[in-house]
């Protein structure tokens, strides 16, 4: 058996590989089988909807460009922002993975090291039971920070800057630049900068506190600094959560 | 010489087909002039994403040269480019040999080289143009997937036929080669369609663990050591030390070697119960590891002057010490008190380098020291660019793996420490300096080996019998 033909294509070639894929993947799969997995509308947030909207006032010229404007009327003009940040959450991670972004920055934190600490709450499961976790973008290395807690951590105009030149905000770092996501400067991104922000904004906004959070803010009715309209905004975001 | 101890080795039956026969020498040639055309490439992305780290990258800010991208091209023209393509060249010359039978359709096999060479230049282009897949050591656009899985299919149905034409025990490099079709061609099956189109998040992170690691283990492993088991003893002009460590060793890697593919996501929402399996088969490898390697070196035990005189040999064990380092580095690694620390860093880049240079590029180096003399019925053109290419490429790599354990665990006692991201990053400069010098001198030796194969591959074939390198460093 140990050196016949057939022993050596059924027992180790098959049959050896099966057992480890039933015990390795197979397992985990049905264990996570009742975990639906979200689609990418599902995934849109109040947190992220701040951070779109807000690539619209900051870059209204660009954001036309890449995502025409919003129709009129209450209801239709709610659908189009998410069916907009929809698809650049689809075009922003297509993005990140075919600029190998995912090769430099994982996407969980661990129980240890104080990773806590410095990231954030440590990853679950569910977190990653979604449409853009497929393939899941674990990573295996960190040459720059951990990105599972980065939406909301900085601002859109730290993320343009950052993306167009990083040595003029990360003094020392080695990330490359990538003049390509916008039309010449920093203050004019493309589609693909407005879509790479947004999926870097959508990392993590599903948490439920986060210490640097900027609340959410709707577009447009909402006055300047009006207090009651943020408490009520809060209220609509944590039943959103839940 | 030992030419005539391969067929003695082999042969029991009574008529023997002459090597010209069996073996497509052209096409050898051309699978090891096209893996060294890919191990150009790789070597140069390497370059531009070592200079992108010391911030000196010559080319920054261009689209088409975005580090990122070459990264991926990277590493994919080493698994494919360059280690398929040499190990198929090795699969034609070996497996006809050891047989005795042609291979099923010798239009096939242009095929399947012609195919290949699509794959592996669409996956770069794919790459290129941003279109990978996300999914380490399977970044091949997803639209070329179905392609490779076909040509993956076709070279097993080509080597297949002789194999199972074979009566009686088949011999060691065999039940390497014939799992390692199986295995190869589930394994591609696995990683590239399952946590694309079948599982999400966690569970597609346990399938993209088995597919990095079985990559490795299934398909480039079994073939290096189906390689060993057959130019050792050829070179050596004797015997395997011993049959049951052979045993123990192939049985052994088929066991363990698959369950270990969670160990790339400890402390990921895998769960506890089977990142502590794979902990424990990824230790228990090592031994069986151990067994095979000291089935070699008894196998090397009273020729050991041959490490000095016979660079093949010389190319084979070096990189076996470096499999066995490797191995004994991941029985630790693998734990979680060491995950703690170096998991994310630079010590599980220096891990990879160690592994896909150190061992396996040696081995094939070593391989076509030995077989381009044959193949191309002349000398090497200078033995002592040989012994460069040898000495650039041991120091380099040996100084590379070292540079970078030690760095991975000053990144990993930064991190946990709480400095700021800054500071780990100010601590690697001088570690990314030097590896970067590493990495020329690693260059280096392939351009002294390429230089050499040219100047070899121009001069005038001898009329007398091959030149043994095996004497290399006596003539």
């Amino acid at each position: 058996m140990f050196e016949s033909k057939a022993g050596i294509l059924y027992i180790a070639g098959i049959g050896f590989f099966v057992l480890a894929f039933v015990s390795n993947a197979l397992v985990p799969a049905l264990m996570y089988n009742d975990l639906p997995e979200q689609t990418v509308e599902e995934l849109i947030n109040s947190n992220l909807r701040y951070q779109f909207e807000d690539l619209a006032r900051r870059y209204p010229d660009s954001f036309k460009e890449a995502y025409g404007e919003s129709p009129g009327g209450e209801a239709e003009h709610d659908a189009w922002w998410n069916e907009k940040c929809a698809e650049a959450l689809r075009y922003g991670r297509k993005l990140y993975v075919g600029e190998g972004c995912w090769h430099c920055h994982s996407q969980f934190v661990r129980p240890v090291s104080n990773e806590e600490q410095r990231w954030g709450p440590v990853s679950r499961s569910a977190e990653y039971q979604n449409e853009l976790q497929r393939p899941v973008m674990f990573g295996t290395r960190r040459v720059g920070p951990d990105l599972s807690r980065e939406g909301g951590r900085r601002s859109n105009d730290w993320h343009t800057v950052h993306f167009f030149r990083p040595l003029d905000l990360s003094e020392g770092s080695p990330m490359p630049e990538y003049p390509w996501f916008f039309d010449g400067s920093p203050d004019k991104p493309n589609a693909r900068g407005l879509a790479i922000i947004t999926y870097v904004q959508w990392l993590g906004s599903w948490q439920e506190s986060y210490p640097y959070y900027e609340d959410y803010v709707p577009s447009r009715e909402r006055p300047e600094e009006e207090e009651d309209a943020e408490a009520d905004n809060e209220d609509a975001a944590a039943e959103d959560d839940a | 010489m030992s030419e005539a101890l391969n067929e003695a080795v082999t042969t029991s039956h009574e008529e023997v087909k002459s090597s010209e026969e069996l073996v497509d020498q052209t096409l050898v040639k051309l699978y090891f002039c096209t893996a060294l055309t890919f191990l150009t490439v790789a070597m140069l992305a390497g370059l531009l994403m070592a200079f992108q780290l010391i911030r000196h990258n010559p080319l920054r800010g261009i689209e088409l040269f975005s580090p990122g991208r070459w990264r991926m091209v990277h590493t994919n023209a080493i698994a494919y480019g360059f280690l398929a393509n040499g190990f198929i060249g090795a699969l034609h010359w070996i497996v006809p040999r050891l047989t005795l039978q042609p291979v099923f359709s010798k239009k096939l096999s242009w095929l399947i080289y012609a195919a290949w060479q699509g794959v592996v230049g669409a996956t770069a282009v794919g790459i290129l143009l941003g279109e990978a897949q996300g999914l380490e050591w399977g970044e091949t656009p997803v639209w070329v997937d179905p392609f490779a899985q076909l040509g993956l299919g076709l070279l097993a149905l080509n080597f297949m036929p002789p194999i199972a034409r074979m009566k009686g025990p088949i011999y060691v490099t065999l039940w390497y080669f014939m799992a390692m079709f199986v295995w190869t061609f589930l394994t591609y099956a696995m990683g590239n369609f399952v946590p694309e189109y079948f599982v999400t998040g966690t569970s597609a992170g346990a399938v993209g663990g088995l597919f990095i690691h079985d990559l490795v283990g299934l398909f480039v492993t079994p073939l290096g050591w189906g390689m060993m088991y057959y130019f050792v003893p050829i070179l050596l002009k004797k015997p395997i030390w011993s049959h049951g460590l052979s045993l123990v060793g192939f049985w052994g890697l088929a066991f363990f070697y698959p369950l270990q593919g969670i160990h790339h996501f400890l402390y990921t929402p895998i769960p506890m119960f089977l990142q502590y399996g794979a902990v424990v088969s990824t230790i228990a490898v090592e031994l069986v590891v151990t067994t095979v390697i000291v089935n070699f070196f008894g196998t090397l035990w009273g020729s050991g002057s041959a490490v000095k005189t016979n660079l093949p040999i010389r190319w084979f064990y070096t990189g076996m010490i470096f499999y066995f380092l490797t191995c004994l580095q991941c029985a630790f690694q693998v734990t979680l008190t060491f995950q703690k620390i170096i998991h994310f860093t630079d010590w599980v880049v220096g891990h990879a380098h160690m592994v896909m240079f150190g061992v396996f590029t040696m081995w094939i180096m070593g391989m076509m020291t030995y077989l381009f003399p044959r193949l191309l019925n002349r000398g090497w053109y200078s033995l002592k660019a040989c012994e460069w290419h040898y000495w650039l490429s041991t120091i380099g790599i040996a100084v590379m793996s070292a540079d970078l354990f030690l760095l991975g665990l000053f990144q990993g006692w930064s991190w946990a420490a709480l400095e700021p991201w800054d500071a780990s990053v100010e601590i690697s400069y001088p570690f990314w300096i030097l590896r970067t010098i590493a990495g020329l001198s690693m260059f280096a030796g392939l351009l002294v080996f390429l230089w050499n194969l040219l100047k070899t591959w121009t001069s005038v074939p001898e009329q007398t019998a091959v030149a043994d390198v095996s004497n290399a460093a006596t003539a």
